[in-house]
């Protein structure tokens, strides 16, 4: 544990911590920037209780149908110790898997800690790594180190260990037509498995293997065409792997955004907890909609100070990056008087609006 | 985005209400367009719920798959469908025209008009390619047999959303797109794909501002999502029950009757919400380029409607060479739809203007007689100088157009550093060596010069299917669907 833990902890508010997940994930490298997801979610508080309890509760309802169909498809794919799933890695992908061996890591009796659990994964993949024995490890419990804290992953995968080599193996269940899936749905998912082959290389390393072990081609198991027969897809992770990476590396250092917040701060439900939340930096942009429980109080907040980045990151980068709406508009009204810095911007917000003006004055 | 656009946002902001990005209708609105509002099962790639559609806002007509598991209901589903939409195509095709036979003497004609389909949302045009893409190939014999309509429109299906990716097409159009082609809201483009929200911006009801409109219309209990996502709190609360009163009752009419009034009742407010757009639209004025894409449009239509009997269906991927040959056109077809829009649209070219291809200003020195007189014979070349307050991105030789009359071409032959453009003026101004009266500018008239070009840019060369190259797989065979096609399943 690292000094900030106690820290972390009274954020939490007594709180147990939430693990890290696909959608916690997804926000992370979609806002990298972000100290208030940074700091809740080092200190594994329960965005969605906060979202909640501050009147913005978090849209992501799901579907019955849509739950009921995943776990069909997953189940499917998983039943008799992966049958499905070994017959497509070896007929489809032509892969010489000798005799197999299946664990389940998911927690089996009752409330286990997430160090026991991530110990057992250490293990297993050590085990696997010096002797080739296991196959299939589903649900493994991952580490990684975000802004200088270590967070648990508890990525819904399997991973598959070949000539001593390990794969992540995604199972989704969108399909893929024609051999082609919905592209945003791709993307997310390579964003989010490029996040488990980096924690598994870091494991790896930690065990003292060459990390490369860890392939960068990981298998997307999805439903193919309109059945419920499964397709698998190897999918290069590289480039998601490559921004994952710098962007850990520039993350501020959760200690540092700590050191910076009032002594008795905490994300404890309660009166005042939009003021804790308040005194956390956020930098909201659009794309929080699909990653952050908090993206509905955020959202607010941002419009009430008139942010730009409420419109969107392209917004904000045609406005060369000014912040708020009434700078933005002074600017190119002439009534506000740009720094030397903005000077370029301004002039092109006033030649848009001149321009903007002209037209629709029915000028030429 | 650009600059310009940008700072409408902002306006749009500052005022509480949508600003418009464009003075004039980029897009063809037809008289009794189809509109269509599908709703899918969640989770499922193709799974129909139900669509609500038709052509007359009081008379909507709403089609359910009461249990969407069921294969059987769903290709039912799809008969009634393909039943309505076959109808609104085989009546929408006006006056035949006799055009002049074609080079090889062939007759050549066009209909009067085409159908037009209208979705909620892109999320709609991919529903209807998806459906399409699960019926085209159905079987009408056999084991697996559906009805001979299914397949037709399955075919057609993929037709209109292959339209849809043709930039200026308007044979298929997603409303929300629309608009947003015409105002800019003060939300981001995500919540701008909320048509409730959209509307609510550009035309807020009574007492209300945008913002408010817009939050108002982020309620799934106030606003339904448009589709073809359903609302995961009415999945849960309300269809699962009901579906399952439906498979309890074993298919009894009242339990279909519940569902189908608890569908309706999320349907109908968007259903109400299209035809608003569709009457936003329809209250712009054309712009003057539309009526000819629209004729490109009917061409398409009448090809696809005159060949649909001999054809296959679409095959599942493009052979190579229709692949490039297709990118080609949809590249051409962008860059004419843009340059269109310009010409048609004084706001539109105003992006250019900010981008430094276009430039407008007064007219503050002409010479509307010159000669050239360096050449055999001699040349009449009119000089003029326009004063711009323009940031001007064009070098000395760059050849423009007059953006209000495009045939009138000229040259750059100076810029000067204090916003004046020197232009000699090339073409358009008739066959004589004086100008024909009122072509050419004169001092004090505002003017408008652009590098764009509505340009042709010839037809690319492609090999023809036969001669494909072996790099390219050889010369592709016609698809010619199979029983395992047909008796895919749709699951
Ligand atoms: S929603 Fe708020 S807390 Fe979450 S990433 Fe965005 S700005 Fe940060």
């Amino acid at each position: 544990m690292t000094d900030t833990a106690p820290d972390l902890d009274r954020l939490r508010g007594g709180a147990p911590p939430r693990n890290h997940d696909a959608r916690t994930i997804a926000a992370l490298t979609s806002n990298p920037g972000c100290a208030r997801r940074g700091v809740m979610d080092a200190a594994g508080v329960d965005k969605d209780a906060v979202a909640r309890e501050l009147g913005f509760p978090a849209p992501f309802g799901q579907s019955q149908f849509a739950i009921t169909r995943g776990n069909a498809f997953e189940a499917q794919v998983k039943a008799d110790g992966c049958a499905e799933l070994l017959t497509l890695l070896r007929e489809r992908l032509g892969l010489d898997v000798p005799e197999v061996a299946y664990d389940d890591l998911e927690v089996v009796a009752g409330n286990e800690g997430r160090e026991l659990r991530h110990s057992r994964t250490r293990r297993l993949v050590a085990r696997a790594l010096e002797n080739g024995e296991g196959t299939l490890f589903d649900h493994p419990l991952l580490r990684l180190e975000i802004a200088g804290h270590p967070a648990y992953l508890e990525p819904d995968v399997i991973a598959f260990q070949l000539a001593g080599r390990l794969h992540v193996i995604e199972v989704k269940s969108f399909a893929v037509v024609d051999g082609q899936a919905e592209p945003e749905q791709v993307a997310a998912a390579a964003r989010q498995s490029a996040v488990y082959v980096l924690a598994l290389r870091r494991l790896v390393a930690e065990l003292g293997h060459d990390p490369a072990r860890v392939s960068h081609d990981v298998f997307l198991v999805c439903p193919e065409n309109f059945s419920n027969r499964p397709t698998a897809t190897p999918l290069d992770v590289r480039p998601q792997l490559a921004v994952l990476e710098r962007q850990l590396a520039r993350l501020t250092r959760i200690d540092d955004i700590l050191a910076e917040l009032p002594g008795d701060l905490t994300f404890d439900l309660g009166e005042s907890l939009a003021a804790s939340v308040r005194a956390v930096d956020a930098r909201y942009a659009p794309e929080c909609m699909s990653g952050c429980e908090m993206a509905l109080f955020c959202r607010d907040e941002a419009r009430a100070c008139g942010a730009t980045g409420a419109l969107g990151r392209s917004v904000r980068d045609d406005l060369g990056g000014v912040d708020t709406v009434g700078t933005a508009l002074g600017l190119a009204d002439g009534s506000l008087h740009p720094s030397d810095d903005l000077a370029e911007t301004a002039d092109q917000l006033r030649a848009a609006a001149r321009l903007r003006a002209e037209a629709l004055q029915g000028v030429a | 985005m650009s600059a310009l656009s940008s700072l409408a946002r902002l306006q749009a902001v500052a005022a509480g209400i949508a600003q418009p990005l464009a003075t004039v209708r980029h897009c063809h609105v037809s008289d009794a367009p189809l509109v269509l509002v599908p709703l899918k099962l969640a989770g499922e790639a193709a799974a129909p719920l139900a669509v609500m559609l038709g052509s007359d806002p009081g008379d909507p007509s709403l089609l359910v798959v009461p249990q969407p598991r069921n294969r059987d209901l769903r290709f039912a589903f799809a008969a009634s469908l393909a039943k309505l939409v076959l109808n609104h195509i085989e009546t929408s095709r006006g006056a035949v025209e006799e055009l002049p036979p074609g080079k090889e003497g062939e007759e050549r004609i066009r209909y009067g008009d085409a159908p037009q389909l209208l979705v909620p949302n892109r999320g709609g045009v991919a529903f209807l390619r998806m459906m399409g893409r699960s019926t085209r190939f159905r079987s009408t014999e056999g084991p697996y047999a559906v009805e001979p309509a299914v397949p037709v429109l399955g075919r057609w299906l993929t037709w209109f959303a292959d339209r849809h990716d043709h930039p200026g097409s308007s044979l298929m159009g997603a409303v929300t797109e629309l608009l947003r082609l015409h105002w800019a809201t003060g939300q981001s483009s995500l919540e701008d794909g909320n048509l409730a929200a959209l509307t609510g911006w550009i035309d807020p009801p009574a007492g209300l501002d945008g913002p408010a409109a817009a939050a108002r219309a982020e309620d799934p209990v106030v606003w339904p999502p448009a589709g073809p996502t359903t609302d995961p709190t009415f999945d849960n609360e309300v269809l699962a029950p009901a579906i399952a009163g439906y498979d309890r009752s074993g298919g009894d009419s009242r339990a279909g009757e519940r569902l189908h009034a608890a569908i309706a009742g999320q349907l109908t407010p968007t259903w109400d919400l299209m035809w608003r757009a569709v009457g936003l639209l329809r209250a712009l004025p054309e712009g003057a380029s539309v009526p000819r894409r629209w004729e490109r449009d009917r061409d398409a239509f009448t090809y696809y409607h005159q060949t649909f009997g001999e054809a296959y269906p679409q095959a599942r991927r493009d052979p190579p060479v229709r692949a490039a040959r297709r990118l080609h056109d949809l590249e051409r077809a962008q860059d004419a739809y843009d340059a269109q829009r310009a010409f048609d649209d004084p706001l539109v070219m105003a992006e250019h203007r900010l981008s430094g291809q276009a430039f407008g200003g007064t007219v503050t020195e002409c010479d509307p007689a010159r000669l050239d007189e360096t050449g055999k014979r001699p040349k009449l070349r009119p000089l003029l100088r326009v004063a711009t307050r323009d940031p001007v991105r064009l070098d000395a030789g760059a050849t423009v157009c007059s953006a209000d009359r495009p045939a009138l071409k000229g040259r750059i032959v100076e810029l000067d550093d204090d916003g004046g453009v020197v232009l000699e003026l090339t073409g358009g101004m008739g066959r004589k060596l004086v100008p024909e009266a009122g072509v050419v500018p004169e001092v004090g008239d505002r003017v408008c010069f652009t590098s764009l070009t509505e340009g042709s840019f010839g037809a690319a060369k492609f090999p023809d299917r036969e001669d494909t190259p072996w790099t390219h797989g050889g010369p592709p065979g016609e698809y010619v669907p199979t029983d395992e096609d047909a008796e895919e399943d749709w699951s």
